[in-house]
């Protein structure tokens, strides 16, 4: 039987869906700013955290309200507090996504453009599928994706030691500015860290499909 | 991925106050010497539905009863100060017609109680005492008063069969469908789904959300959850006093009293 407050769970889950897109929409603007060194993508992935900050802030809201109104149980209760988690996830996916557009706009106005020693590219291209696939995997309730997402974070964890390397290297140093190379170390870590945010999120949708821990 | 991003465009609409119905000013009543409401006053707003908890004997009852004057049933009970006005006008005045209160203000009480006649007599006994004699008057009226209580579709094969052949969730739904017949304004429900399994409980709950479109209903309940899930507001009352009285949001979520938060999250006596 289907009961009137339900539709409010669906609701939730279409918030938290639409949460999910802002936050890689941030996170592509941003990437693909600094690697296209395209200064207006940068500025637009600068500007649109504070609507991801609102959505989440609504999201533990009505999570929290259905909890204390509700009574829910079984998966509506993994829901819920999948929901709480992976919303803090995504917000901390715009948060680093902002981070990344704040570095990249110094790094593009004070060095010009980026060099091509870093694997960059592909650490964005990766990390944003990465994202889109955390979305894509809770909307089909796909947990072959969700299990995918958890082993592929390890790519993006080794780019990133890479680049530590590479950035720490003496040899390194003729090539730029000391505050560039640590802008870029990170930008690189904030990368890596919106990967494990991706993979937290496959991790809460394997609990909310299978209920295992 | 189909997503509804009208929520993206959503703009804070302005509300309308809520409009008061039952106006409850510093009432005090008793039953004899014993008094057993203190003080109590608080406005019912229209077309919402609003419950009333608190542990046994704490007033509740006695409060939903003396919105339509069954309390006069009892030699002792009396109203020793205070004033409940309902549409503006003083239940307790002398000269206000009990019967036409009833009317105005329906009950379904905690035990299903249907006459043992029919399901069509027991919705049409109503107004037949009103002298509704014509019998598609009468039909009209037994259908939408069971559409009305969502229970049409599970008896309009057998309306001339006894009602006390339905399930017990079926006879509470007859007996709200009953109250409905006469067309009242406000509801009062004391207890109704005390007696009811779990679905029966749901359906009623159901019901009730979507009567409260078109009629005031008031809910006593000793279930919490009841509550949380099916009323606007809450008030929660403890010895024969009306402790906090607010959103159900606020009291379920963020109360202010102690005693309600110690009542709501069960850490009660």
């Amino acid at each position: 039987m289907k009961r009137y407050f339900h539709k409010e769970l669906t609701e939730l889950e279409n918030k938290l869906i639409l949460l999910g897109e802002k936050s890689h929409q941030v996170v592509q603007l941003a990437v693909e700013g600094l690697i296209e060194n395209n200064l207006d993508k940068v500025n637009e992935a600068y500007k649109m955290d504070d609507y991801v900050d609102v959505l989440e802030m609504e999201i533990s809201h009505a999570c929290i309200r259905y909890m204390s109104l509700r009574g829910p149980v079984s998966s509506d209760l993994r829901l819920l507090v999948v929901a709480l988690k992976a919303s803090k996830d995504f917000e901390r996916i715009a948060d680093e996504a902002h981070s990344i557009a704040q570095k990249s706009y110094r790094l593009l106005t004070t060095e010009g453009s980026l060099k091509n020693t870093l694997n960059l590219s592909e650490m964005g291209k990766l990390v944003c599928e990465l994202v889109n696939d955390s979305i894509s995997c809770f909307v089909k309730e796909d947990i072959d994706k969700a299990f995918l997402i958890l082993k592929r974070d390890h790519e993006i964890d080794a780019i990133n030691q890479k680049h530590f390397d590479i950035l720490s290297n003496e040899a390194f140093r003729d090539e730029m500015s000391d505050a560039a190379r640590f802008d870029l170390m990170l930008i690189s870590k904030s990368i890596e860290r919106i990967g494990d945010h991706a993979k937290n999120i496959a991790g809460g949708v394997i609990f909310l499909l299978n209920g295992d821990q | 991925m189909n997503v509804n991003f009208d929520i993206q465009e959503k703009q804070a609409q302005p509300t309308k106050p809520p409009k008061p119905v039952i106006k409850t000013k510093d009432l005090d009543f008793a039953y004899g010497d014993s008094q057993a409401l203190f003080n109590i006053s608080m406005d019912i707003f229209k077309k919402e539905v609003t419950a009333f908890i608190g542990p046994s004997g704490c007033g509740k009852s006695t409060l939903l009863r003396c919105f339509n004057r069954m309390n006069d049933l009892i030699n002792s009970a009396n109203i020793k100060k205070g004033t409940i006005r309902i549409s503006d006008i003083d239940i307790y005045n002398k000269d206000v017609d009990v019967i036409e209160l009833r009317k105005h203000v329906g009950m379904v009480f905690q035990k299903s109680n249907p006459f043992p006649k029919s399901i069509y007599e027991n919705i049409a006994y109503g107004m037949r005492i009103q002298g509704v004699k014509k019998r598609s008057e009468l039909d009209e009226t037994v259908e939408s008063s069971l559409r009305g209580a969502a229970l049409w579709d599970e008896v309009k094969d057998r309306l001339n069969k006894s009602a006390l052949g339905l399930s017990g969730g079926q006879q509470q739904r007859l007996c709200i469908a009953r109250t409905l017949a006469v067309k009242p304004k406000i509801i009062l429900m004391d207890e109704p789904c005390s007696a009811l399994d779990p679905v029966a409980t749901a359906k009623v709950e159901e019901l009730i959300h979507k009567l409260k479109k078109n009629y005031t209903i008031v809910v006593v309940t000793h279930n919490m959850q009841q509550a949380a899930r099916v009323s606007d507001r809450t008030a929660f009352f403890y010895l024969g006093r009306l402790v906090e009285y607010e959103t159900t949001e606020q009291i379920f979520m963020n109360p202010k009293n102690s005693k309600t938060e110690a009542y709501v999250s069960g850490r009660f006596g």
